[in-house]
């Protein structure tokens, strides 16, 4: 069943790349330049295969998110193509937003024929690198920018985390619940307002502290936070923070060491945070994770560019109805009730019933 | 030994430590040295491309290097010359946008309100230190903390909740086309012009004035300088606020050349303080301040290259960059060793 | 007599600049060996070769008999060397105890003994009548105490040959007799000392030979019994010296500088000048003379505008300057030798020649709207050098730290003299200055005098009040109790005058009657 959906997203996909460049009408030429590209370097370098690179933002590859979740694509695109780390597929990563440019550059040097820009914050760099570079293949995860030889790659972050909301603000006993967000910018309010909206729509009572730490590489500050916000007795927390959402995994694990008895929860975000909560063998706090299918959609984007299909020029949204977003396995942290719950409400957003804001009023 | 061959030695023979350690570095961890300094050669000097973002990053290294170094040859230490940075960078991109005026106009304008706005951070730390006696290395830590949330909310203000301004309109960006172009489309903008123009700059204050001798003439010995009919506290101020200049156009560097736009910081960007460890570097003189950015900013942007083209992780380039610094700045280590050699061969 | 210490030939050369050469000292057993030069000489360098401080160029050191080589100062103290600097190394916080074994603590299994150290310090200070409390606390005990510390620190070490560094430099009147019977004491213990100094009465007192050493090079030694301090100063000087200046009867004409009913606070806002009341005229060099804190620093900086007046009047040439600013106050025509001219009088970083222009720079010919004129500053200096006989190594780019203290004071001197002021005022102008040049200061300051200039000479020094001054005002407690002709005065009379007896004097003064 998974496999067919796959592929009607992939075709799904294609589909609006082309008519979307259809519609572009001047820029139709540019772009097909750039997808003959694509296909021109798979024809030509018969025997060598299509390499696929990205570029972090300031998080870092193992931010156990965001960045990570993406490598996780690239490495599986790698992997199941039978090409070599560093040659066929590979990273490199980004200490200031000054290295964006370099980095995406220096990837295009060295011709890989597809790179993601990974993050919000690199969307000016890709614009100019792309801009720079027309026949280069380009993709962008979590902004738009309207250039022919980018793949937009966007997620309704509001969603899934509306399902967050709901599974947090039924499994609360305080009644308190928190969010920890990173920079204060477009995505992750949808978080928050997914979360936001999901919580109230199953407790209009519900408490929701919520917090921008301005940081998505400071654990320290996630820490602080955390802490602040479980000692006025919020006892589930959902991150959208990046590293900085490593601080409130400590804060809570240090918690539950301490008092076994404690009921604090995190709820990861981007991957399955699992290992993240893991205090012994038998204790874990974390709740659930709401994933993102950034992993997801760089092997899609890589194989349909494979195949010379590039979708460059449009955006690609990945909801609920697509798998693009949703909730990882809680391991039995979340009863049945509540997962039935959970469900119905899925069901609800998948087929239009509700309609999640993007931010909130 | 003669002085002057010492002079030229000491860095030469630094650096070549400094590489030959981290060349270590690297065969411990399994990595091929060779490998990793053609990386980081090519990095640097490697294209066209390379050298013009290499001399993008040199630019406002020189600049808040200068700030420190102004500072220090004032008797001050000047370690707020990040937050006067990120007040220039924020009110050069502000002007940069919002104003719609002829480019020799505009782009003036947005460089002189970088220097305005640095000038001011900086003024507040020297009135602070001449009026109230407030230690200017407090004053200027906590203004580097104010600087940073302030233009955080300003930016979130101007941009309606994003994390960026708009970006700069092209009557005031320090980017050329003609730039962009000889250097296959680097970042390299016209602000290195501005720079170098900033270090005739200190170099005219404290070599030609009497402003700088007066300036110099505080640095050193306060109660001379007032027993010699000089105003002390009006010299504290000026000192900081000339500083500030030097730290807010540094700003603007980022602001209209490097990033066309300001936005939200999660930290500071590092330039100020590095600013530091190159006055130090550059001894304090604007010529040294030159070679002290050329060597930060060249190894900072090189070692972009050495996990892309030799596969070294960042860690490891990190540790080989700093060792390198670290063994230009014991030069004066180096420079006892060579003394004591030379001496030996006199003895024989 | 066998000798302790010979020094043979010793050179030390620092770049093309020779220190020392061919200085031969020779330190026989159980003597205090004085070794004399004016500042500059080498004097120090000499001892630094001896401490291991300084590899000498050529030249041999044989400590009792064999020849040594001292590559630093632990061979030295391995070798019964021990030094008392100028500048005491103690550790303020720390005990005397812990100054004194610092760096050689005895340990028992491990652990510092302190008690047994402070037992054998106690016996020590004892012994050599150094009355020093082992347990005291260095900030808390005077600089002479602090001084018999260094020496106790060498004593413990066992040192058998004791250097002392200008040991009188920071030292009371009283606190300096107490140091010559301890020097006596040591040598009765069968010690050996080397005192550098070049205060000529210390030497006549308390050595049994002086060794002179003259711009880097060895003099001679003579016998101090044979001597006599012109000798000593000619020797040392390189020609004759007088020690009583000679000078013109002063033709005082009209007052330059008066002072009226004058009332200054120092940093506390403590009175420091109450009420005093001062005339200086042209053609006459007035002394102050007093105990150093009775108000003459304030009353200086109240002059020169760098301490707010009170309340009172300081009028110059008639026109009032009281509450001016300092540079109003300068340009009104006051040049001012400042007390401390580390602090005051020059900027060490600078060259000699950029301290020259200190007081004129904005002026031209040395800057032109704005801009300064290197040339022409460098030009005056050269010329302010020359006058003033300033000796520098590089001429007017010598930084002013590298000079000696006599040549700096002379650089400012000339500066201050150079601006033509009214008004020159000389505060301690020769304070740890060589006898040299003090005589040449003070012949430019009568100088100033017979050009019809008026002086302002303050000083802790009896002997330099009384030489150079036409009259004497005594300023005791922040007034001017009385003032003097020094023809007619005695040292016993200015003494008493000083410690405030004013009553005391006026009956001696009637009894002579």
């Amino acid at each position: 069943m998974k496999k067919r959906k796959l592929g009607l997203l992939i075709s799904s996909v294609v589909a609006t790349g082309a008519i979307l460049a259809a519609c572009g009408g001047g820029e139709d030429k540019e772009k097909d330049t750039s997808n003959n590209a694509g296909s021109d370097t798979n024809t030509e370098d018969a025997g060598e295969a299509f390499k696929v690179a990205m570029v972090t933002d300031v998080g870092g590859v193992d931010d156990k998110s965001f960045n990570q979740s993406a490598w996780e694509g690239i490495k599986q695109y790698g992997t199941d193509n039978n090409l070599k780390e560093k040659e066929g597929y590979d990273y490199l990563q980004s200490e200031t937003d000054a290295d964006y440019n370099t980095n995406l550059n220096n990837l295009l040097r060295r011709d890989f024929d597809l790179v993601f820009g990974v993050g919000y914050l690199m969307g000016d760099s890709i614009g100019e690198i792309a801009a720079d570079n027309p026949k280069a293949m380009l993709a962008l995860i979590d902004a738009e920018v309207d250039a022919p030889n980018v793949v937009s790659l966007m997620f309704k972050e509001h969603e899934g985390a509306f399902l967050a909301g709901v599974a947090a603000a039924k499994m609360s006993k305080s009644g308190k619940l928190g969010f920890v967000g990173g920079n204060n910018i477009p995505v992750i309010n949808r978080f928050e307002a997914g979360f936001v909206e999901g919580a109230k729509a199953v407790n209009p009572d519900i408490e929701i502290q919520r917090n921008y730490t301005e940081s998505f590489a400071d654990a320290a500050k996630g820490k602080i936070t955390a802490n602040a916000m479980y000692s006025s007795g919020v006892d589930i927390i959902f991150h959208a923070a990046g590293q900085t959402g490593n601080g409130v995994f400590s804060e809570a694990k240090e918690r539950k060491s301490k008092d076994p008895n404690a009921n604090v929860w995190v709820i990861g975000v981007d991957a399955d945070q699992y290992a993240e909560g893991k205090v012994d063998d038998k204790t874990n706090v974390t709740l659930t994770s709401m994933l993102k299918g950034v992993h997801k959609a760089v092997v899609e984007v890589s194989n349909a560019a494979k195949d010379g299909n590039f979708p460059g020029g449009t955006t690609i949204t990945y909801g609920l109805a697509e798998d693009g977003v949703g909730l990882a396995d809680s391991r039995g942290a979340i009863p049945e009730d509540v997962l039935a719950v959970v469900e119905e409400y899925k069901q609800k957003i998948a087929s239009g019933e509700i309609t999640v804001s993007e931010s909130l009023k | 030994m003669s002085n002057r061959v010492v002079n030229i030695l000491v860095p030469v023979v630094s650096i070549i430590i400094g590489l030959i350690v981290g060349a270590i570095v690297m065969v411990v961890s399994g990595y091929d040295p060779v490998l990793g300094y053609t990386a980081l050669w090519n990095g640097i000097f490697g294209d066209s491309y390379s050298i013009g973002n290499t001399i993008r990053q040199i630019t406002p290294y020189i600049l808040s290097g200068l700030a420190v170094a102004f500072a220090f040859r004032t008797g001050l230490f000047n370690i707020g010359v990040e937050g006067q940075l990120l007040m220039g960078w924020l009110a050069a991109a502000y002007v940069g946008y919002a104003f719609e005026l002829p480019r020799f106009i505009h782009l003036p304008l947005a460089l002189l309100a970088a220097a305005a706005a640095g000038a001011f951070w900086a003024f507040i730390v020297g009135f602070l230190k001449a009026k109230f006696s407030v230690h200017e290395v407090i004053a200027s830590i906590m203004l580097n903390y104010t600087a940073l949330h302030i233009t955080n909310a300003v930016i979130r203000n101007l941009s309606d909740g994003s994390f960026k301004t708009p970006t700069v309109l092209e009557s005031a960006t320090l980017r050329m086309p003609w730039l962009r172009e000889i250097t296959d489309n680097s970042s390299l903008h016209l602000g290195i012009i501005v720079a170098l123009l900033m270090v005739f700059v200190m170099w005219f204050i404290l070599e030609k004035t009497t402003r700088g001798y007066e300036l110099k003439s505080v640095g050193f010995n306060k109660d001379a300088a007032e027993y010699a009919g000089m105003n002390v506290k009006k010299n504290i101020i000026l000192a900081m606020t000339i500083s500030g200049v030097f730290a807010g156009l540094a700003g603007a560097m980022e602001a209209l050349g490097t990033f066309q736009n300001a936005s939200i910081k999660a930290g500071f960007s590092g330039i100020g303080f590095d600013g530091i460890a190159v006055a130090l570097l550059g001894a304090n003189t604007p010529l040294g301040v030159v070679f002290g950015a050329s060597l930060f900013g060249s190894l900072k942007y090189g070692a972009l290259n050495m996990p892309n083209e030799a596969g070294i992780p960042e860690e490891i380039v990190a540790i080989i960059i700093a060792l390198i610094i670290f063994f230009v700045a014991s030069g004066y280590i180096i420079r006892l060793g060579l003394q004591k050699f030379g001496k030996k061969k006199e003895g024989q | 007599m066998e000798h302790v210490i010979e020094m043979l030939g010793i050179r030390k050369e620092f770049g093309n600049f020779v220190a020392n050469n061919n200085i031969t000292l020779q330190l026989k057993k159980g003597e205090i060996h004085a070794l004399l030069g004016e500042n500059g000489a080498g004097k120090s360098t000499l001892m630094n070769v001896l401490f291991g401080l300084y590899q000498p160029e050529a030249g041999e050191i044989k400590v009792r008999g064999e020849s040594v080589k001292i590559t630093d100062p632990n061979k030295a103290n391995d070798l019964g060397i021990g030094m008392v600097h100028q500048h005491f190394m103690l550790v303020g916080n720390f005990t005397v105890t812990e100054n004194i074994i610092l760096g050689s603590e005895p340990t028992k299994l491990g652990m510092i003994n302190i008690k047994d150290a402070a037992k054998d310090i106690a016996a020590l200070s004892k012994k050599y009548n150094l009355d020093v409390d082992p347990n005291a606390k260095i900030e808390d005990i005077s600089v002479g105490m602090q001084q018999r510390v260094e020496i106790l620190k060498t004593l413990y070490r066992g040192a058998e040959i004791l250097i002392f560094d200008e040991p009188t430099a920071s030292l009371t009147p009283q606190e300096i007799t107490e140091l010559m019977s301890i020097l006596k004491l040591l040598i009765k213990e069968g010690k050996s000392i080397i005192i550098i100094t070049h205060k000529l009465k210390e030497i006549m007192e308390v050595s049994d030979r002086v060794t002179i050493i003259r711009k880097g090079e060895g003099i001679g030694t003579v016998i101090t019994a044979e001597t006599n301090p012109n000798e000593l100063a000619e020797l040392m000087v390189g020609r004759q010296v007088d020690f009583k200046t000679v000078k013109k009867d002063a033709t005082p004409a009209e007052e330059i500088l008066a002072i009226e009913n004058l009332f200054v606070t120092d940093y506390r806002n403590i009175e420091k000048v109450k009420g005093l009341n001062l005339n200086v005229r042209r053609g006459e060099i007035v002394g102050i003379a007093g105990i150093d804190g009775n108000g003459q620093s304030e009353l200086i900086e109240a002059i020169t505008g760098l301490r707010k007046v009170k309340s009172g009047k300081i009028t110059l040439n008639g026109k009032d300057i009281t509450g001016l600013k300092p540079r109003k106050i300068t340009e009104s025509g006051i040049g001012h030798i400042p007390q401390d001219r580390h602090k005051h009088g020059l900027v060490l970083d600078f060259s000699i020649g950029h301290n020259i222009a200190l007081q004129t720079y904005y002026k031209e010919p040395l800057s032109k709207g704005g801009i300064m004129n290197y040339k022409k500053i460098n030009e005056k200096a050269r010329q302010v050098i020359e006058e003033f006989d300033v000796r520098s190594g590089q001429g007017e780019m010598t930084p002013a730290r590298a000079l000696s203290g006599g040549n700096q004071q002379k650089a400012i001197i000339g500066r201050e003299v150079d601006r033509n002021p009214d008004l020159l005022i000389a505060a301690l102008p020769t304070r740890g200055l060589d006898v040299g040049a003090i005589e040449f200061i003070h012949s430019r300051l009568i100088e100033q005098r017979d050009k019809g200039k008026a002086v302002l000479l303050i000083s802790f020094e009896l002997d330099e009040v009384m030489n150079v001054s036409d009259r004497i005002a005594v300023i005791y407690d922040g007034i001017i109790i009385d003032t003097v002709n020094p023809k007619e005065t005695s040292e016993q009379e200015l003494g008493l005058l000083m410690a405030g007896e004013e009553r005391q004097v006026k009956a001696v003064k009637e009894g002579n009657e």
